[in-house]
C-alpha cells in the first residue's frame, strides 16, 4: 500500500535517475543540459510532493477559518519557485556556453571538441 | 541592533549592478576595488566584534529566527568571512592589469560585476544561518564563477567552464535534496531549529533513515563542490583555464566556503556526538588519504604549472577534510586553521602565476627557463609560496600541517602521519621542478628576448601575500586563536 501511496516519490526517483543517466552518457551539450534539467526537476517534484496533503486547502484564514483544518504547507512550494528560478538561470548560463562553444570549436559534440583539443 | 552582518553582502551585491551602470572598465575597477575593501573592513569588525562578544545575530527584516532568514556569525564563520573578504580584497588591486591583459575590453565592465556577484555569493553562505538561504548563494556563486571561467583566455576555458557547470548542478542539487528532507523532517530552515528539533524529538538517536539519507545527499553534494578526491574532476581544468584573477579567487575562497558548509551541516546540525559522525569521519577519511598521495603524484608529472598547482590544491583539501575526519578538538583546529593557510599559499601561488603569464603569456614548464634572473621578484614569491606548501617552518603551511600531524599522532593513526609526510615530500617534489628549471636552465643565447618583470600592481599584491605567508608562520596566534575557538564551539554544538 505505502509503495503505491508514494508513486510520486516514484516518479520523482525515476526522473532523477533518468536525467543523471543521460548527462552522464550523452556526449551532445544540448542533450546532457536537458538531462540536467530533467534531473533537476525531479527534486522540484520531491519538494511539492513533500508539502501537499490529501484534502488539504491553501493556508489562507478567513471567517469560517475552522474549516481549513487540513492545509498544505506552502514552504515547500515557495522555496521551489526559488530553485525553479535557479534551473532557469543555469540552463542559460549553459546555453551560452554551448552557443561560445559552438562558434570557437564549431562542433558540440564532446568527442569532436576533445579530438579538437588534442590535436593542438 | 548593529547592521554589520547584512552589509557584508549588501556591499558587494549592490556594487555589482555598479559597475554595468558604467560601462567603463576603470571606474568598474575602482567600484569593484572600493567594494571589496568596505567588505574586508566590515569583515574585520565582525571580527573584532564576535572575539569581544560572542555571536552575532541578525534577523533580515525584523523577522525573528525560526521564521525569518537570520544571518548568524560566530567565531567559525567570522574566520571565513575574513578569509574571503582579504583574499579579495587583494586579488582586486591585482586583477587591473592582469584582466586589461587577459580579458576582452568591452566584457571587463561584466568581469567585475560577476566578480562581486560571486563574492556576495560566497559571503551569503558563510554568514546565514539559514539552510535554504545557502543553497541560494551557492547558486548565485556558481552560476558567477561558471561564467568568470568561461571568460579565459584560451577557448578550453569554455569546456572547462560547461563541465564544472555540469558537476556543479549535479552537487547543488543533490545538496537541495539534502535540506528538503531535512525540512520534511524537522520543519524548519533555520539551522539551529533544525539542530534543536532534530535533538528535542529524538530523531538522531533513533538512528532515522530519511536524516541518514539527507546527509548522504549533502555530504556528496558539498563534495563535488569542495572537489573531494574522486569528485575533483572539474577542478583542474576550471583553475587552469579561467582567467588569472579568477583562480586566484576562486582556488583561495571557493572550496573553502564549501568545506565551511560541510563543517555547518555536520558539526552544528547533527551535533559531534552523533553516531552519524563517527560515519562521516570513515568516509571522508580514506578520499582524504587518496586526495593528497594521488593528486600530489598526478601534480608531479604536470607540465602546464597552473595545472600542477591546481592538482596540489587537491591534495591540501585532502589535509584539510582529513583533518575534519579527525573529528577531535585538534584535528578540526588544524583543518580551520589550514584552510586559512591554504588560501594565503595558492592565493600567492597562482599570483605568481598570473605574474608570469602576463610577461611570457604561458605558464608551461618550459617557459620558466631563466625566469630566476628575469622575473626575480616574482620567482622569489613562488619559491616562499612553495616552501609554505611543503610546510617548511616560518612559513604559514607548517603550522596548519605541524597541528595536523600532533593531531594524528594524538590518535595514534602513525600510518596517516607518514602519508601527511610523503605528501609533503611530493610537494617538494614537484615545486622544486618549477624552481630548478626556473635558476638552473639557462636560456640558449638565440632565445635572449626582452622579458622583464611583472608591473608593480602585479608585485605588490604578491608581496602582501608573501608577507603574509611568513608572518603567519612566525606569528600564528591570531589565527590558531580563531581556529581553536571555532573547533570548540563545533565540537560543543551551537
Amino acid at each position: 500500500m505505502s509503495w503505491v501511496g508514494h508513486y510520486n516519490y516514484w516518479v520523482a526517483i525515476f526522473l532523477m535517475m533518468s536525467g543523471f543517466y543521460v548527462v552522464i552518457s550523452r556526449g551532445n551539450l544540448i542533450k546532457k543540459l536537458i538531462g540536467l534539467n530533467v534531473f533537476s526537476t525531479s527534486v522540484f517534484l520531491l519538494y511539492i510532493s513533500m508539502g501537499k496533503i490529501f484534502g488539504g486547502t491553501a493556508p489562507i484564514i478567513n471567517e469560517h477559518s475552522q474549516k481549513f483544518q487540513l492545509f498544505s504547507n506552502p514552504i515547500p512550494h515557495v522555496l521551489i519557485l526559488t530553485a525553479i528560478v535557479v534551473g532557469v538561470a543555469t540552463t542559460a548560463v549553459g546555453l551560452a556556453l554551448t552557443v561560445r562553444i559552438n562558434e570557437r570549436y564549431g562542433t558540440i559534440e564532446e568527442d569532436e571538441i576533445r579530438a579538437k583539443d588534442d590535436s593542438l | 541592533m548593529s547592521h554589520l552582518p547584512i552589509l557584508q553582502v549588501i556591499i558587494p551585491l549592490l556594487a555589482a549592478p555598479l559597475c554595468i551602470v558604467f560601462n567603463n572598465r576603470r571606474i568598474a575597477w575602482f567600484v569593484a576595488l572600493c567594494a571589496t575593501w568596505a567588505s574586508f573592513g566590515v569583515s574585520l569588525l565582525i571580527a573584532q566584534q564576535v572575539l569581544q562578544s560572542g555571536a552575532l545575530s541578525y534577523d533580515i527584516g525584523g523577522w525573528p529566527a525560526p521564521w525569518g532568514i537570520d544571518y548568524y556569525v560566530d567565531s567559525l564563520n567570522a574566520f571565513v568571512l575574513l578569509i574571503v573578504t582579504g583574499i579579495s580584497a587583494l586579488a582586486l588591486p591585482y586583477a587591473n592589469r592582469s584582466v586589461e591583459q587577459e580579458i576582452d575590453p568591452r566584457s571587463q565592465p561584466y568581469f567585475y560585476s560577476l566578480l562581486l556577484v560571486c563574492l556576495a555569493g560566497l559571503l551569503g553562505i558563510s554568514i546565514t544561518g539559514d539552510a535554504f538561504n545557502m543553497y541560494v548563494f551557492l547558486e548565485l556563486s556558481s552560476l558567477s564563477s561558471y561564467a568568470l571561467i568561461g571568460m579565459g583566455p584560451r577557448r578550453r576555458a569554455l569546456t572547462a567552464a560547461y563541465q564544472y557547470l555540469v558537476m556543479g548542478t549535479i552537487g547543488a542539487t543533490f545538496i537541495l535534496i539534502g535540506i528538503g528532507l531535512l525540512y520534511s523532517l524537522t520543519g524548519s530552515l533555520n539551522i539551529q531549529d533544525i539542530s534543536y528539533q532534530l535533538h528535542a524529538n529524538n530523531i538522531i538517536g533513533s538512528g532515522n533513515r530519511t536524516l541518514l539519507t539527507a546527509f548522504a545527499f549533502i555530504t556528496v553534494g558539498l563534495s563535488l563542490k569542495l572537489a573531494l578526491f574522486p569528485l575533483h574532476l572539474w577542478l583542474p581544468n576550471a583553475y587552469t583555464y579561467a582567467p588569472s584573477v579568477i583562480t586566484i579567487f576562486l582556488a583561495s575562497t571557493a572550496t573553502k566556503v564549501a568545506i565551511y558548509m560541510l563543517l555547518r551541516f555536520c558539526y552544528c546540525v547533527v551535533g559531534s556526538e552523533s553516531i552519524f559522525q563517527l560515519t562521516l569521519g570513515q568516509i571522508v577519511l580514506l578520499p582524504s588519504l587518496a586526495a593528497i598521495i594521488v593528486s600530489s603524484v598526478v601534480a608531479i608529472f604536470q607540465y602546464d604549472i597552473k595545472r600542477m598547482l591546481a592538482y596540489s590544491s587537491i591534495a591540501q583539501i585532502g589535509y584539510i577534510t582529513l583533518g575534519l575526519s579527525m573529528s577531535n578538538h585538534s584535528g578540526l583546529s588544524a583543518a580551520i586553521l589550514h584552510m586559512f593557510n591554504h588560501a594565503l599559499m595558492k592565493g600567492l601561488l597562482f599570483m605568481t602565476m598570473g605574474a608570469v603569464s602576463y610577461s611570457v603569456g604561458s605558464v608551461y614548464l618550459t617557459d620558466f627557463r631563466g625566469l630566476g634572473r628575469r622575473m626575480p621578484f616574482t620567482m622569489g614569491a613562488f619559491i616562499v609560496g612553495g616552501l609554505s606548501l611543503m610546510g617548511i617552518p616560518m612559513t604559514a603551511g607548517f603550522v596548519s600541517k605541524w597541528m595536523l600531524v600532533q593531531a594524528a599522532i594524538e590518535l595514534g593513526w602513525w600510518d596517516v602521519v607518514i602519508l601527511i609526510l610523503i605528501g609533503s615530500l611530493l610537494a617538494v617534489i614537484y615545486i622544486w621542478r618549477v624552481v630548478e628549471t626556473a635558476y638552473f636552465n639557462p636560456l640558449l643565447e638565440l632565445e635572449e628576448e626582452e622579458i622583464g618583470e611583472a608591473p608593480l600592481s602585479l608585485l605588490i599584491p604578491m608581496w602582501l601575500m608573501v608577507i603574509a605567508n611568513i608572518y603567519f608562520g612566525i606569528n600564528s596566534a591570531i589565527p590558531v586563536e580563531f581556529a581553536q575557538q571555532a573547533a570548540t564551539l563545533l565540537l560543543g554544538g551551537m
